[in-house]
């Protein structure tokens, strides 16, 4: 007999949400992915603080990605402030992404997602099986981290990103000593796309809309500009008037939707449709072989496009790591003014929207974070709507997973979305 | 005898703490070997019914339904451990305690009738009795692992206290404040970052909370005389650990311009 499907609390997603499929007379009348993490005022604590502080404040809006807040305030302030940080500090910064794109899609590959498609209930059962696959998805992870901490002193909320720069350039030494095992981590990535390419991910294919920041010279992740999938491209300082964002009952995040009210998908995959040219070779080559075909329409397949872009995130680490050699100052000075600046980053989940307005003293009078997963809400209701109708006759517990499965595809990351909310704060 | 059975549980936080755990790349499994864990929902799936032997609290008390569910995971859990600061002093989320709640809710949210929020975010042992208080924004895994293995071996942990200045001297980093004139709540901040804000060339902003036994008024006093933007002592005081009361009571006495 059909029964309804609540989940009244997700595993394997940074924060707390909850998934309830609620029928009525047999059939589907209600879905909810409802957030019930608590909501967390970070716009209102940036008011008033120095746009020194920021980065340090935003990266605690989440402890997976705390360098995308990181990238993605700091160049809004940058903007704001009319900063030019140089060439070598902007390839720093990618190195620090790709550290975190390292480490976080490690971890949803192996840990959070393919538990799904192989049948666990976490990468714990998953090592008394196949400890191989575990042990190296905890050294790619690890290999992530140790980047990622000797560029920012620690792994989660790094310490060495500031507005204009970095606050120390990283010593060179202990840069180009980490090239050996990202050398691995390159192969080891590799491997990952065909091990992604040989699961059987369940049947399901949407007509998304999918949105990406997108670069005519690299595969965007640092900064780029906004591309639809429809062909619309837009700069940074343009989001709010295309993307639009409402506050609905059951949840304490906001949903987004384009200004044509259409849902629309961030993350991997809309990424890697966009963005495909533009991959270096080792990443375009490893898609080619495991016989990935564009468009990836199927959001299951999240997991592959994020095995592709480890690929991407490793071949470019290692060419950044034995360019690096520093010169000069590590941060641009700053000039305080009044002034107002957008920024955006691709966050391992998805694109990340940041908008400052600072004053003369360097305080920040507004702020408005727009993060991957709030976007993201509305579509995974969406998915659910044409999903559930189709494993609603499975068993019980089939049908709960599957549908939790589809959530977590997605690579939610609730704790972040739950700040995602208008500050008009005035005093 | 059977393992020790270990539940993590989130309350307001961001999961760096949790994160914290799933980083030990090196010692997961073998951690996973020596233990039960039995709840751990950003891992797993599975979860086995309480009581706990050990269990690991991320994140701040900020709604009634947290209020409530905090007492409800003590009665199950025979050690609890606060992990992190928002766990120890309500965390980057205290900030909230600062100011009027009811009318940031007003004006941040289009429909604040739909939220459900206490008007602070308070630590957890204002809640229930806790045994254990990790602090760290985030936590430093080798002291979860210090922890978890001193439970294990039925002895106290070993969780030294004393001031980031200290770490500074063993490392051998150049003082911050004494050469640069830059502002560092080292002097005041307890161990266990290993000093990583100085070794990058900037002040520590005290995300592992008081160290127990500093000069937090001294500090605050000089603080506020290396400025080099109005109120910036202050500020730096009530971040991430600003809830924790000495913290506090250092930046009331500098707001009221006092000499105390």
């Amino acid at each position: 007999m059909r029964q309804n499907i609540e989940v009244d609390a997700l595993a394997r997603v940074e924060g707390e949400g909850a998934l309830y499929i609620r029928l009525k007379d047999g059939e589907i009348a209600e879905i909810q992915v409802n957030i019930y993490e608590p909501p967390r005022f970070f716009e209102g604590f940036l008011k008033d603080r120095y746009y020194q502080e920021v980065p340090d404040i935003t990266a605690r809006i989440c402890g997976i990605c705390p360098v995308a807040y990181q990238m993605s305030s700091v160049q809004a302030l940058e903007a704001a402030l009319s900063v030019q940080i140089t060439p070598q500090m902007r390839l720093l910064r990618r190195l620090l992404y790709c550290a975190e794109y390292i480490e976080s899609h490690a971890l949803h590959i192996y840990m959070l997602q393919a538990p799904d498609l192989l049948g666990h209930d976490s990468a714990l059962s998953l090592a008394a099986v196949a400890p191989d696959v575990v042990r190296q998805a905890l050294r790619l992870k690890k290999i992530g981290n140790n980047l990622l901490r000797t560029i920012g002193g620690r792994s989660v909320h790094p310490v060495n990103t500031c507005v204009g720069g970095f606050y120390r350039w990283p010593d060179v030494q202990a840069i180009r000593s980490l090239i050996p095992e990202l050398e691995w981590a390159l192969e080891a990535s590799k491997e990952t796309v065909r091990f992604a390419a040989g699961l059987a991910y369940p049947e399901f294919e949407m007509d998304y809309e999918f949105v990406a920041l997108t670069r005519p010279d690299e595969y965007a992740i640092y900064d780029g500009e906004i591309l639809s999938s429809t062909g619309k491209k837009i700069t940074p300082e343009e989001f709010e008037k295309s993307y639009i964002e409402s506050h609905v009952q059951h949840s304490n995040a906001l949903h987004s939707h384009t200004s044509d009210g259409n849902t629309y998908f961030v993350g991997p995959l809309a990424r890697l449709n966009l963005n495909f040219e533009q991959l270096r070779p080792a990443a375009r080559q490893a898609a080619e072989e495991a016989g990935i075909t564009l468009p990836l329409r199927n959001p299951f397949k999240n997991l592959l496009a994020r095995a592709v872009e480890l690929v991407e995130v490793c071949d470019v680490a290692i060419e950044l790591c034995r360019s690096y050699q520093p010169t000069g100052t590590s941060h641009a000075a700053i000039q305080l003014k009044n002034g107002e600046g957008a920024g955006v980053s691709e966050a391992p989940r998805g694109l990340l929207y940041h908008r400052y307005i600072v004053d003369e003293a360097g305080k920040i009078r507004f702020a408005r974070i727009t993060p991957p997963t709030a976007q993201n809400f509305a579509q995974m209701e969406a998915d659910l709507w044409q999903f559930a109708p189709r494993v609603i006759d499975l068993p019980h517990e089939d049908a709960t997973l599957a549908c939790e499965h589809l959530v977590r595809s997605y690579d939610p990351c609730i704790s972040c979305a739950t700040h995602f909310l208008k500050l008009t704060i005035d005093r | 005898m059977s393992k020790p059975k270990v539940a993590v549980y989130k309350f307001s936080s961001c999961d760096g703490c949790q994160l914290s755990i799933l980083n030990m790349e090196d010692e997961l499994l073998d951690l996973a070997d020596a233990v039960e864990i039995a709840f751990f929902l950003e891992a797993t799936r599975r979860v086995l019914p309480g009581p706990y032997d050990i269990g690991l609290v991320e994140g701040s008390i900020t709604t009634p339904h947290e209020a409530e569910r905090i007492r409800e995971i003590r009665e199950q859990v025979r050690f609890l451990i606060a992990l992190g600061t928002c766990a120890t002093a309500g965390g980057i989320q205290a900030l909230r305690n600062f100011t009027d709640v009811a009318d940031l809710a007003h004006t941040v949210y289009e429909h604040p009738e739909y939220l459900h929020v206490l008007e602070t975010s308070t630590p957890v042992a204002e809640h229930v009795k806790v045994d254990l208080e990790l602090w760290g924004c985030p936590v430093n895994k080798y002291q979860v692992l210090e922890c978890v293995s001193a439970l294990l071996q039925n002895r106290t942990p070993f969780l030294p206290t004393h001031s980031v200045c200290l770490d500074c001297k063993r490392r051998g980093t150049v003082c911050v404040m004494v050469a640069n004139g830059t502002l560092c709540l080292g002097p005041a901040t307890r161990t266990g970052c290993g000093a990583l804000c100085p070794a990058s060339g900037r002040g520590c902003y005290g995300c592992f909370g008081p160290a127990p036994g500093a000069e937090f008024a001294t500090t605050a006093r000089l603080l506020q005389g290396m400025e080099h933007f109005p109120g910036e002592a202050a500020l730096l005081m009530r971040n991430i650990s600003g809830y924790a009361p000495e913290f506090r009571s250092a930046v009331d006495m500098l707001l009221e311009g006092g000499k105390s």
